[in-house]
């Protein structure tokens, strides 16, 4: 279709009074030949709105409209069948510069060259359509599984539900009784595993297959093909394909066998929580040494847990693990005395009570304590040595059993060691010497107790299974996002994201259910899951330019490209988040979305009216990251903050997707500084695309190589880490920024 | 397997769910249900969505800003089709069954209409000065408003208590694009809907009525809350941690845990969030002091799950004093305050000066009493005031801090979970 283009120029909200509209109008008409060209008192009204809708009626279907920021009145310029092209002049341009000045003038201008540029480039993407399985995999049968299975069945989808052992249940279905989960949070409550079996079993719509595991599984969102191993006896392999999947499977208690310290495998009489939970189903505990009963029972918290030698996170049940054992051993025999030795008993919200209803029990005590060593006294009696305790002195408590309160240990797979450990297998294999077989040999010597340890088995580039995060949890690192995945369409749910409680792990399934219920959906679609959602732009590869490189690969964070033997990447769609790292990363520049694109932006770059060397007028380029820095300079213009008005701005996806040619084209075409801003990297990453933010930060390093190649001042590339809320500290780094650039001087490059 | 690919539907295709409360919670509800094929109304009491998170500097443990979030998740309500977002509406009776349920809400007028463009000129020339509620009280406004700089809907709002009304009109007057009715009228809106998800959120437990730590008799002692908004840069400092009394900088703090929390005189329960909180707020302060010494007083610390790891790294702060113990009572001195507290492991009473003084108060569930259910009066509480997940009827749904204290990451959760028992409820 003929793209048709009109320029729209609001004079409301300060723009009217304090930009020389015919001037601005006249860069449209007779600079840039845009045929049609309309300004209005107030765009985002009725009126204004009726305009443009009118001129889409006779056939404009790339409207530019120079008004307010693009996140606002989104609706207001929207027209069916338009790609609408926004211009910021009111944040951007008048409320953050001196009015009826020359170079807000200028400012102005330029944007709407930029937005131009962009208006005769961009199309509207047209969604990418496949068949897609509206089926979900849920891996592993426990709560956190069945619930996953149950919800999602229960909103109308086929479920195939995998466990590897032969029960359905998990860990919560050895255990009789519950931590309390609703009011009025007291006693223990009985468990109601065998129902949810029961339901789980008894739906239509969940196909079961227990003894079971996953051979392989490959594909995309919508479209996994996974292959089925069922023990049973006879090995059997089943072939299915299912649309997303969800990753219940769980944990494993910390191995006691490592708390030697605290007696564990020395005096027999020492037992941790799971083996205290299993005594406890079937009656009042007993000593493992000579099967008498127990009677003088001491619970260590933190076994191993919050400790720098072992675990260092709080697994955050087993406080209440600890107190429900507590009320229940007194139950079954109102003779025993317990005795809780704890760091910080870690009872939330109103689990306040459930810890309260031990405390008012008279022979459970509860001691803050910091617990030295166990040993053994006469007869097996475990003896705890422990200090700093409430009553302020060393204390020594004899004790018929000791529990030792063990964390949880997520049952993943770590998918990117994973597959580290196979690419070092096979340089092995190849025989490769010197450094190379080296280093592999030092992967295997590491990672080899990981051998055979897949769960998924994803023929992912990237790795067979999810990637992990800090102590192997598969979890998102978002506060606000905690289901968000690096593999699209599979999500971590239950104990094996986080140390939690059945209930949490059960609510966990239900969410982790509904986001593979999201996938499909918006596959279907042919539309982006999170964060870019409803995007329907995709990558474009243009192969025949490809060198095989492999950048694109080994960058997308979210393993969408697999690589054909020759390393040809292979794009997987339905895999992509639309976040054009691999566009950045790609150093051909064969890679390209509709609407967004290495030729697009440097259409924008070049569109720029850069004066020369002569006029004094410096210029700037600034890539931002549309989440947080182009917000934050919205908002500073709302609060009217001033900033220098040298400095032409593009919002990007990501700075991951800022593609080092973009730096090339502006030096070359004579801007004088870049600066990128973007979100923080490190640890504590705020970037939605994961590595965004670092990618480019190694990215500039190469830069900071050109440059010196150039013989130009490094510092006219400048990187920066911002907040979103960090509107206040943004005009002082564009104008600090502006200031050095003018020190240094002009681009020798200009005008070349 | 099941397949779909053509009668793709453009709306929704899994029926109906109302949302109560637009803070995170009803937020993240909204916006997956809506993901998920879901229509969805979104009823908020307030004039802007956000709730207690838009009012937060950053969120532990990665010292991030909540707009970040927020930024995508308005992003998707602006961009939806299928989300409808009601502001200063307050849900007044659920009628119905599972699955057939009939809704009304009040909507409250705001007084500026959809074309307001944020231009700011009615605030310029509005004769009358209100206190911020946004910013706890701390500073003012004037009686027409934008709630804040990032707020979701970006319009201006009346505060009607406030506004000298029609007989003053100079905001209409200023309005270049007719924005303002003065006249708006109380109005009902009437919804039908499948499920609801009930969010409503929390409230900072009123630290006057805590006895002997002073709150409201010395500007000195503020409570956790009001330190968020003090920390932000959209704060009524701009960011700037100062003493309230005299705005002079801050050399030694006192956070004291559990301010009216785990207590049978005040609030039984444990809020879940407060120490993490806190211990956030001690990176707050030691950023802008590096030399400043920090006490905090606590019964336990509690940083579950892998929010450990924020506790350990606090810990390596030398200036930065974990005492375990309540505080008792906060004395005003001639000489500042005097923080009076024994502790626990030394069995001592100690006795700290601070020139400011942070009082961690618990999150108490907001009051959901104008809500009625057909036939059964209200939403069923446990004995905390916390929604109860069982409801009088089983299409109505309980997430977030209306079920119990927790924090963001768990709301969320929450959250979207709850959006899956809703579907349970969804025809299509």
């Amino acid at each position: 279709m003929d793209r048709k283009l009109a320029v729209y120029v609001c004079k409301g909200c300060d723009i009217g009074a304090s930009l020389d509209i015919d001037a601005l109008k006249d860069v449209a008409t007779s600079e840039l030949e845009v045929e049609l060209c309309r300004e209005h008192e107030c765009l985002c009204g009725a009126g204004g709105r009726e305009l443009i809708r009118q001129d889409v009626l006779e056939g404009v279907n790339a409207p530019v409209v120079a008004a307010c920021s693009p996140r606002l009145m989104i609706d207001a310029f929207t027209f069916d069948g338009c790609r609408t092209e926004r211009v910021n002049l009111r944040e951007h341009v008048v409320w953050s510069h001196e009015p009826n000045d020359e170079d807000t003038q200028m400012l102005a201008e330029d944007y709407l060259r930029m937005g131009v540029a962009r208006a005769r480039k961009a199309e509207l993407p047209e969604p990418f359509h496949e068949e897609v399985d509206q089926t979900i995999l849920v891996v592993g049968g426990g709560v956190s599984g069945m619930s996953a299975a149950l919800g999602a069945a229960g909103a109308g989808q086929d479920v195939v539900l995998v466990e590897k052992a032969e029960e359905l249940g998990g860990w919560m279905g050895r255990f009789k009784r519950h931590i309390p989960h609703e009011a009025p949070y007291r006693d223990p409550q009985p468990s109601n595993i065998d129902e949810q079996i029961a339901k789980v079993r008894g739906h239509q719509r969940i196909q079961v297959h227990t003894d079971t595991t996953i051979e392989k599984i490959s594909g995309q969102p919508g479209q996994f093909d996974v292959t089925l191993h069922t023990n049973h006896g006879s090995d059997t392999t089943t072939s299915l394909r299912v649309g997303a999947i969800v990753q219940a499977t769980g944990w494993k208690p910390y191995d006691a066998t490592r708390l030697g310290h605290l007696g564990y495998g020395a005096c027999p009489n020492v037992i941790t929580n799971v083996q205290m939970e299993e005594q406890l189903a079937s009656g009042p505990p007993k000593r493992p040494s000579d099967g008498k009963p127990a009677r003088r029972i001491a619970f260590i918290q933190c076994a191993g847990s919050r400790d720098k030698d072992h675990l260092p996170y709080c697994s955050a049940v087993c406080c209440r693990v600890s107190i429900k054992q507590a009320l229940t051993v007194r139950e079954l025999d109102p003779e025993a005395e317990v005795y809780v030795l704890y760091k910080d008993i870690r009872t939330p919200g109103q689990y306040e009570d459930f810890y309260r209803r031990a405390q008012e029990d008279s022979a459970i005590f509860f001691t803050k304590a910091e617990v030295e060593g166990v040993g053994e006294a006469g007869d097996h009696n475990p003896l705890v040595r422990a200090k700093d305790t409430l009553v302020g002195e060393d204390i020594q408590l004899e004790a018929d059993l000791v529990v030792l309160a063990t964390g949880m240990v997520p049952a993943a797979a770590d998918g990117e060691a994973l597959r580290r450990l196979a690419d070092a297998k096979a340089v092995v294999a190849k025989g490769e010497a010197g450094a190379q077989l080296e280093a592999a040999k030092e992967t295997l010597a590491s990672l080899s107790h990981m051998d055979g340890g897949e769960i998924l088995n994803l023929t992912y580039r990237q790795g067979p299974d999810l990637p992990v995060l800090k102590y192997d949890f598969p979890d998102s690192h978002f506060i606000c996002f905690p289901y968000e995945t690096r593999r699209t369409g599979i999500y971590a749910a239950g104990c094996v994201r986080a140390p939690e409680d059945a209930m949490l792990a059960r609510e966990d399934g239900a969410g982790a259910a509904l986001k593979a219920i999201q996938t499909v959906r918006l596959a279907t679609r042919g539309e982006a899951v999170h964060p870019r959602w409803g995007d329907m732009s995709y990558p474009d590869f243009n192969l025949q330019r490809c060198t095989q490189c492999k950048r694109c690969t080994e960058e997308c964070p979210f393993g969408t490209l697999n690589e054909d033997v020759k390393g040809t990447p292979q794009l997987n769609a339905i895999r992509c988040r639309r976040c054009g790292i691999c566009m950045g990363a790609c150093p051909e520049r064969i890679i390209s979305f509709k609407d967004y694109s290495v030729d697009i932006v440097s259409s924008m770059i070049k569109a720029v009216n850069i004066p020369d060397e002569f006029d004094e007028k410096p210029r700037l380029l600034g890539l931002l990251c549309e989440n947080d820095a182009y917000p934050a300079l919205d908002t500073a213009g709302l609060k009217r903050i001033r900033h220098s008005a040298n400095i032409r701005f593009i919002p990007v996806r990501c700075l991951g997707s800022i593609n080092t040619v973009w730096i090339a084209d502006a030096l070359s075409r004579g801007y004088d500084g870049i600066l990128l801003v973007g979100c923080r990297s490190g640890d504590d990453y705020q970037c939605h695309f994961i590595r965004g933010s670092e990618l480019m930060q190694t990215r500039s390093g190469n830069i900071q190589e050109k440059l010196k190649q150039l013989a130009l001042e490094e510092e006219r590339v400048r990187l920066e880490q911002l907040a979103i809320n960090e509107f206040d500290r943004l005009p002082e780094i564009i104008n600090e920024f502006a200031a050095q650039i003018d020190e240094i001087g002009m681009n020798p490059f200009k005008g070349f | 397997m099941s397949a779909a690919t053509d009668g793709i539907p453009v709306v929704g295709n899994r029926g109906k769910v109302l949302v109560i409360g637009g803070g995170i919670t009803g937020i993240t509800a909204a916006i997956e249900a809506s993901e998920a094929g879901c229509e969805v109304v979104l009823a908020e009491k307030a004039a802007y969505l956000g709730g207690r998170v838009a009012r937060m500097n950053q969120y532990f443990p990665k010292m991030c800003p909540p707009q970040c979030g927020l930024e995508i998740n308005l992003r998707r309500f602006k961009t939806n089709p299928l989300i409808r977002a009601l502001t200063l509406a307050d849900v007044e009776e659920i009628r119905g069954t599972p699955g057939d349920y009939h809704v009304t809400i009040r909507q409250h007028p705001r007084g500026v209409t959809e074309k307001c463009t944020t231009c700011g000129a009615c605030v310029d020339v509005c004769p009358v000065e209100r206190a911020d509620e946004f910013n706890l009280g701390m500073g003012t406004t004037k009686a027409i408003y934008l709630p804040y700089e990032m707020a979701y809907p970006l319009r201006l709002a009346i505060d009607t208590e406030a506004c000298l009304g029609t007989e003053c009109g100079k905001c209409v007057t200023a309005c270049p694009f007719d924005a303002i009715d003065l006249a708006q009228k109380d109005e009902t809106v009437e919804v039908d809907v499948d499920a609801v998800i009930v969010a409503t959120g929390w409230e900072p437990y009123e630290a006057t009525q805590i006895e002997g730590l002073g709150f409201g008799t010395h500007p000195d002692i503020v409570t956790n809350v009001m330190m968020e908004r003090m920390a932000s840069p959209m704060g009524p400092t701009d960011g700037k941690i100062v003493k309230p009394s005299d705005g002079g900088p801050v050399r030694s703090v006192a956070f004291v845990q559990c301010a009216g929390s785990r207590d049978d005189n005040y609030l039984k329960h444990c809020s879940g969030v407060c120490c993490m909180g806190s211990l956030k707020q001690t990176r707050y302060i030691r950023e802008q002091y590096p030399e400043a010494e920090i006490n905090v007083f606590y019964i336990d610390l509690r940083a579950p799950g892998r929010l450990e790891d924020f506790l350990q790294a606090q810990q390596e702060d030398e200036k930065l004093h974990l005492v375990k113990g309540k505080v008792a009572r906060i004395d005003v001195t001639d000489d500042g305050l005097l923080v009076q507290a024994e502790d626990v492991l030394s069995g001592t009473r100690v006795s700290r000066a601070a020139d400011l003084v942070v009082l961690a108060t618990g999150i108490v569930p907001s009051d959901t009493h104008g809500i009625r259910i057909e036939g059964n009066g209200g939403l069923a509480t446990d004995a905390h005031g916390f929604l109860t997940r069982a409801q009088p009827s089983a299409g109505v749904l309980v997430a977030g801090c209306a079920a119990r204290p927790t924090d963001v990451a768990t709301c969320v959760r929450d959250a979207t979970g709850a959006v899956m028992n809703a579907l349970q409820f969804c025809t299509e």
